[in-house]
């Protein structure tokens, strides 16, 4: 069915949908229509789910994990600050390799104060253990969700999937729903690791381990990882079998034969395209990159397709504030960096604080790239 | 000690514990700086301080307290607050 609707819009349907056992959640803009949509279907009956409202996004998360420990199908949604005070108890839900699934509607962090997109939250919990998602439509917002749940369960590792602050969350657009039914019988019911409340079988979830065992659980853990890419991607073949829709890890857009490309994550991805099409339509080789799974990092995929060009300008919506580049930036030099000839890399910063990205900004960063020449380290685009 | 120690593809997945009781290798006790010093002749046998302990740390045997196990015993004084009698008093450790 075609629908108009906001990206919370869509992500509160997508949740509806998945009905999932336990949301316990906390408001934040740009995210609290997600959950205020989704607690109206509660307070209809709609879905059989326990929400539970809590006083914090800490306790927010941390009621999340007490109920996947108890095998649920678990999910919350979140944003900047609130994302922020997940942080201790985003380690936690990943260590015990537990798969909530989190909506985030990307936006800054303080100070100073803002409410708008970027990529800031997000990027900022790359650490720690949940898998990335960064999507371009409010399209594929809603499908993304639906499948990282799958994704979550399979790889028992928690998962985010943000829509930028506003651009995608407020913003209204024509998508496909799926039927209830078909969506509830693509996840099945889910298969939990272990049951806290499983008292044939009693476990301790979340014991102290010291210098004897910390590291071989963390290695465990990172193992989770390292098993993710190949996960994504057979549920992602699994979604585009039954729902026709599909979306790669990595998606070349007019790349065939570009000399100059750029590495772009979240909505960006649609104003560069737009860039690129002018600029091929003028005789220009350029092309996008998109990158739409951030964590794992997926490195293979990266290098393969970077390797291919002369010069790539990596676009970040955030500044590590490390005084050399963005996060994205530096992360992909250090893939390119055993290649025998690797391509010119340009850092650019865009987009903080909801500061507009158009496509004569995309164009510039294009004909700079393509020129080869760049005279700063980074380059921030649009600052006065 | 000389136990063989697991590599980490051998440990459960989420690092949950499966054998219980293991927390009883652990003794918590050390870094104790108050005592709770039980005064047995006094005792009512309310059992308040055993209910309360954060730390399973009183001893009872047979519906009855019989001491302090002071490898668990933190020295938190809740035990000395909670008893009605007042027969547990807290004292500076000496090591």
């Amino acid at each position: 069915m075609i629908v108009a609707k906001t990206g919370n819009e869509a992500l509160a349907y997508a949740m509806k949908q998945i009905n999932p056992d336990v949301v316990a959640a906390y408001p934040i803009t740009p995210s609290t229509e997600i959950v205020q949509i989704f607690s109206n279907y509660v307070s209809d009956g709609e879905v059989d789910t326990e929400f539970v409202a809590v006083e914090s996004e800490h306790s927010a998360m941390t009621a999340c994990i007490g109920a996947a420990a108890c095998g649920c199908r678990v999910m919350t949604a979140t944003a900047s600050q609130g994302l922020a005070l997940m942080h201790e108890m985003l380690f936690i839900a990943a260590g015990l390799r537990l798969p909530i699934v989190m909506a985030v509607a990307s936006r800054s962090l303080s100070s100073p104060l803002n409410i708008h997109g970027d990529h800031s939250d997000s990027v900022a919990s790359r650490d720690s253990g949940w898998m990335q998602f960064f999507c371009e439509t409010v399209q594929e917002g809603y499908d993304t969700l639906i499948q990282a749940v799958k994704i979550a369960e399979r790889a028992y590792l928690p998962a985010l999937v943000a829509i930028d602050g506003f651009i995608l969350s407020h913003c209204q657009e024509r998508i496909e729903i799926f039927d209830d039914r078909d969506v509830r019988e693509f996840l099945g019911k889910p298969k939990p690791n272990y049951n806290l409340l499983d008292w044939r079988n009693p476990i301790l979830v979340g014991p102290a381990t010291l210098q004897d065992y910390y590291f071989e659980f963390k290695r465990s853990e990172i193992e989770g990882m390292n098993r993710a890419l190949p996960i994504i991607e057979e549920v992602q073949e699994e979604f585009k079998k039954r729902f026709g829709r599909g979306y790669p890890v990595l998606e070349e857009y007019r790349c065939d034969d570009a000399e100059a490309v750029v590495l772009v994550m979240g909505s960006a991805c649609g104003t560069c395209r737009v860039a690129v099409d002018h600029l091929r339509a003028k005789g220009k080789r350029v092309g996008m990159v998109k990158l739409r799974v951030f964590r794992p990092l997926v490195h293979p995929l990266l290098k393969k397709s970077l390797a291919k060009f002369k010069a790539v300008g990596v676009l970040d919506r955030v500044d590590a504030v490390n005084s050399y580049g963005g996060p994205l930036f530096t992360e992909v030099s250090s893939v390119l960096y055993d290649l025998p000839e690797r391509p010119k890399l340009f850092s650019y910063v865009y987009g903080l604080g909801g500061r507009e990205f158009a496509p004569e900004d995309a164009t510039f960063v294009f004909e700079q790239v393509l020129s080869g020449k760049k005279d700063e380290l980074v380059t921030y685009i649009g600052v006065r | 000690m000389g136990k063989r120690l697991k590599g980490w593809q051998e440990l459960p997945c989420g690092a949950i514990i499966t054998d219980m009781g293991a927390v009883k290798e652990n003794k918590t006790g050390a870094w104790r700086s108050m005592r709770p010093v039980w005064n047995r002749e006094k005792c009512r046998q309310c059992l308040m301080c055993w209910i309360y302990c954060p730390d399973s740390a009183i001893m009872v045997k047979d519906g009855k307290m019989v001491g302090i196990d002071y490898d668990y015993c933190k020295g938190c004084g809740i035990c000395a607050g909670i008893c009605p009698a007042k027969v547990i008093d807290m004292e500076k450790e000496r090591k």
